[in-house]
């Protein structure tokens, strides 16, 4: 039979790495099968006491998610009025970006309210997401949006 | 569950292997349905009278759990004179303001405090006419609302006609099987059932859980919805044992985490509120208004948490002189949630936009008003894996298509930054049941992609170097930042790095510079840190417990070496309930943590979620607060008063006890209180977001049928990571409404045919799947037809493999005023066979329908109903 001399791409791989899936909060466990430092599939994890190795369809399709052919890799830029994308270096983008925060920054900034109260903040930055990201970047988020004083950080928790 | 969240649905079936019973409460036939010994249809919008008719018929037939009440909840405890009832007041509680549209609480206070908390939360700011004040509940989802003093005037007959529990039983004597009937459609004898099958699962032997998922908070009374259920839970004793609880099935990875270190307006991490302009001026006005020395339980350390989170990011910045920073922190004086800023940036008051990992023009209420916002824009940065279609509206969105707005007209400067995947960085996530899970970085991104973890680092780097030498007030907070973390190989910081942040370290004496193990060790004087207080203890012994992977086969049911869950690796929260009030387990079968009377210790499978070496028996002096001042038999050691709350004496914005109210827009005049839907609601009247009528306003045979939302097993929420996906996108091709036969009939659709399906704000189309999965149901006297409508489809996107319309384009925005959640998942609308007009000729379609239900701005904006003879 031909599929006795086959091997599972998984059985030679270069290393397995212990992750959890992206997908929903259930948090089932993955083992990502990498092989020159590529991602080569995505099983469940059998020791996980919460999945006992199983993966629900999106689970089991990640490996698309990240090696996805079509999946975009560089910066896209599109400028004011302008009718399609262009490319832009991301150092470039990056400064950009920290320009305009703290130009808007500037022209939004309220020292304190018509009582005198303090509010420190600007009303003219906002931000959504954070139910997708890790715990440490959420953090981060929260505590550079609050030291240059954007309060309008909101995410998919209430939406 | 079986749908949403397959692979722990697998523990239902476990369950019902072992002779469990499943109950299944849905608006739709599903998987889960199919596995269910009971499958109830109901109205969607229509949950708080069901769950209402189980109160009645708990407290009606003696079906509560005696002990464990008295004990362990605040039933016996006297409520002010002063407080009236809905029932009382044709569908208001006592203090409301017709013209603001708020209630003033006072009297909803336990006797003998009726000056407590609430105020100092409530901010009167709405900057929309009709917008509702920024203070709520969200910021109390870590705990219950300070009180003056723990001691509650209690009456353990549970007689006295103020305490708690007659209150309850006057308040649900109408929520009859019958009136069950009028409103959710459910027969009485399928409703009774229900509640035979609960309350014989509950009590010493058994205990009963009830699982829901997020359309259940996406109602203007969302937050009323999971208090009804927790009436129950605490009713039949089912809180903080195993096999009880109410379960939040969640559906991202970690928006629990996101919750606890929030990226929300209102809160700083740990459910430590915002400050607040001219409430909290100085760091002790703001702990005081988190809670006072007299009061029970943890939240009376809040000082040490709060000072432990300034000296974590400002360092030795952060001084006892300068109030470690906290006039640094930015203020809040109103609701400064998301759709409050889509409606200011509608209004030109937003400049820049930072949408991260989100796809708010197909996943939020009213599509149209979110792209249409963003085209008010001057910059909008999206970092995501794809091209969604919050990145390419302006260029092929649906109002490109109808003209409403033209690409070259559009000054929104857009910036796409590629994200990294969870492959592609180290990091937490935190599931639905507390538990932070490590995933390790497999291979570096390629290209440009990058995580936002080294987004928001090098961002914050940028803009410190160029206020590096700024003298101005408003810089010092970012310039004393502490921003300094170890990079690793790839020029990104090391998350181990930020995680240990937010655990949190001794500062000064012999353990400077190790990590906390406890929240309890934290200090107010400076001399710790730690980001989050919730997550103290991720590190315990300067270990990631987050990234522990002992088999489950290798260890207890309970499996508490895998990951590690806040606070303190609790599995069960409030776990000491699972133990009588003596400290022995309810039942051996259902034993979890019991006072171990020999070692004089509380122990058991999980960690104990009480003092542990605190007896039983053990009572506090009168006049003590803090933990201190926790009885042996007060488990909700995060409550005020140690009892957790049936009745909500403050905290809630919008009642001390769940009400039904009829959707915002409804079919049905409701049947329970002459006050049609919640007076407290959120409301954005604007031409963006009309509101079609609801009876007793006429018009709303116009939009004859309820329309609700819903996920597929195939896609995740708004198809940012399923749309692309090859494998996803052909299991499920195409949008498309569940419609009965009956309605199939009524409106000549055709199975596999086109439909339109149009509310007050657009119409969309969608393949017609005609099924019995959908139920009519008779409601009222009437046939109550609904569509249901997966919401993972958008239009436009760059590289998607699939796309069609959006289910949220049809959906308005009306919030609950406790959270700001919107009010999505029951609207009404109509249906008709083919397929939608196009171009201009949309809006104008869509405009013909307005014009003969007579819809204004003002439509469905009145707070109090007008009685029917026009008093």
């Amino acid at each position: 039979m031909r599929t006795e001399a086959l091997t599972p791409r998984t059985r030679t791989a270069d290393r397995v790495v212990k992750s959890i899936c992206p997908y929903c909060a259930v948090g089932c466990g993955q083992r990502v099968y990498v092989k020159g430092e590529r991602v080569i599939q995505i099983e469940g994890d059998p020791d996980s006491p919460i999945s006992r190795g199983r993966l629900c369809p999106k689970g089991s399709a990640s490996e698309q998610l990240v090696n996805n052919p079509g999946r975009v890799t560089t910066v896209k830029y599109r400028r004011p009025f302008g009718t399609d994308w262009e490319e832009l270096p991301l150092d470039r983008a990056m400064e950009m970006i920290a320009d305009r925060v703290l130009d808007t920054r500037e022209r939004t900034w309220e020292d304190a309210d018509g009582q005198g109260n303090a509010l420190h903040r600007t009303l003219g930055i906002a931000s959504l997401g954070g139910a997708t990201l890790d715990n440490e970047e959420n953090y981060l988020i929260k505590k550079l949006f609050s030291a240059i004083g954007v309060v309008q950080v909101e995410n998919q928790a209430r939406i | 569950m079986a749908e949403c969240h397959p692979v722990g649905f697998q523990w239902v079936m476990e369950a019902k292997a072992r002779g469990a019973t499943i109950i299944h409460i849905d608006p739709r036939f599903t998987r889960t349905s199919a596995m269910a010994h009971q499958y109830v249809p109901v109205r969607a919008g229509s949950d708080i009278a069901f769950l209402g008719g189980i109160i009645n018929y708990i407290l009606s037939n003696e079906k509560y759990f005696r002990e464990y009440v008295v004990s362990y909840t605040n039933a016996a405890t006297i409520v002010s004179e002063d407080f009236q009832d809905a029932d009382q007041l044709d569908g208001l509680f006592s203090g409301f303001d017709p013209k603001t549209g708020t209630y003033d609480t006072t009297s909803w206070a336990y006797e003998g405090m009726e000056t407590a908390a609430a105020a100092g939360t409530r901010t009167v700011a709405g900057r929309q006419p009709g917008a509702q004040a920024g203070g709520g509940g969200h910021e109390f989802g870590g705990r219950g609302v300070a009180l003056p003093h723990s001691e509650v005037h209690r009456d353990e007959s549970l007689e006295d006609p103020f305490c708690v529990f007659q209150i309850l039983k006057r308040h649900y004597a109408r929520y009859t099987p019958e009136m069950v009937q009028r409103i959710c459609g459910v027969p009485p004898e399928q409703f009774v059932k229900v509640c035979e099958a609960v309350t014989a699962n509950s009590g010493r032997e058994r205990t009963t859980a009830w699982v829901y998922s997020v359309g259940w908070t996406q109602h203007s009374v969302g937050v009323q919805y999971i208090r009804g259920a927790a009436i129950i839970q605490l009713l039949l004793g089912n809180m903080g044992r195993p096999g009880g609880g109410i379960l939040a099935l969640r559906g991202h990875a970690s928006i629990q985490g996101s919750t606890d270190i929030p990226t929300l307006f209102d809160l700083l991490p740990g459910y430590l509120p915002m400050p607040r302009a001219g409430i909290h001026r100085t760091l002790d006005e703001y702990l005081a208004s988190i809670k006072s020395e007299g009061q029970k339980g943890f939240w009376t350390a809040a000082d040490t948490y709060m000072v432990s989170l300034l000296k974590a990011w400002w360092g030795d910045a952060a001084t006892k002189e300068n109030d470690f920073g906290f006039e640094w922190l930015p203020r809040i004086n109103a609701d400064h949630s998301n759709y409050q800023t889509i409606v200011d940036m509608l209004d030109d008051k937003v400049e820049g936009y930072f949408l991260l990992g989100q796809n708010p023009a197909v996943g939020s209420a009213n599509g149209k008003m979110q792209r249409l916002a963003m085209s008010h824009l001057k910059w909008l940065v999206v970092r995501d894996l794809n091209l969604i279609e919050s990145a390419t509206f302006w260029k092929d969105g649906p109002e490109i298509a109808t003209g409403e707005m033209r690409t070259e007209d559009i000054g929104t400067e857009v910036f796409f930054l590629p994200a990294a995947a969870h492959t592609e960085k180290d990091g937490t996530f935190t599931q639905t049941q507390r538990l932070l899970q490590w995933h390790h970085k497999a291979v570096e991104p390629r290209g440009d992609c990058r995580s936002e973890l080294d987004f928001f680092f090098h961002l914050g780097r940028l803009l410190r170097a160029r206020l590096a030498t700024s003298s101005l007030k408003r810089d010092e907070g970012l310039r004393s930042l502490t921003w300094d973390y170890p990079m690793l190989e790839a020029g990104e910081p090391d998350a181990a790095a930020v995680l240990q942040e937010i655990n949190g370290r001794h500062l000064s004496g012999e353990k400077a510079g190790q990590m906390l193990n406890s929240f309890v060790e934290m200090k107010a004087d400076g001399s710790t840190s730690g980001g989050c207080w919730i997550y103290t203890g991720v590190y315990t012994d300067g270990v990631n417990q987050s990234a522990r992977r002992k088999p489950g086969s290798q260890q207890s049911w309970v499996a508490p070496e895998w990951g590690w869950a806040w606070p303190m690796n609790r599995r069960i929260l409030y776990n000491r309930a699972s133990a009588d009030p003596d400290g022995k387990p309810w039942s051996e079968r259902k034993a979890y943590v019991w006072w171990d009377e020999a070692a004089g210790k509380w122990t058991g499978h999980d960690v104990p979620d009480f003092q542990v070496t605190k007896a039983p028996s053990f009572r506090p002096e009168p006049g003590i607060g803090g933990p201190e001042g926790l009885a042996g038999d007060d488990p909700f050691i995060m409550q005020a008063d140690g009892k957790a709350w049936l009745y909500a004496p403050s905290g809630l914005l919008d009642g001390p006890l769940p009400v039904h109210y009829e959707p915002l827009e409804s079919p049905l005049r409701n049947a329970m209180h002459a006050q049609q839907s919640n007076p407290t609601r959120e409301m954005f009247p604007r031409k963006e977001n009309l509101t079609g009528p609801s009876p007793p306003e006429p018009g709303s045979d116009v939009y004859p049928y309820v329309v609700t939302t819903y996920r597929l097993t195939e896609h995740h929420t708004a198809g940012g990571m399923s749309r692309w996906s090859p494998y996803l996108a052909e299991l499920q091709p195409e949008f498309f409404c569940e419609v009965s036969p009956e309605l199939a009939a009524e409106r000549g659709l055709e199975h596999l045919g086109w439909a339109t399906i149009v509310t007050a704000r657009t119409a969309i189309e969608a393949r017609v799947l005609v099924t019995d999965r959908v139920t009519p149901l008779a409601v009222g006297g009437r046939t109550i037809h609904q569509i249901g409508l997966p919401y993972h489809w958008g239009v436009g996107g760059g590289g998607s493999i699939v796309s069609g319309d959006s289910a949220n384009d049809v959906m308005g925005v009306a919030l609950d005023p406790n959270v700001h959640i919107q009010d999505s998942k029951a609207a009404a609308c109509d249906i008709q066979p083919g397929r939608r007009p196009t171009g201009p000729a949309l809006p104008r379609y869509v405009e013909e329908y307005r014009r003969r239900a007579g819809i204004s701005v003002d439509t469905g904006t009145a707070r109090v109903t007008p009685h029917q003879d026009g008093s």
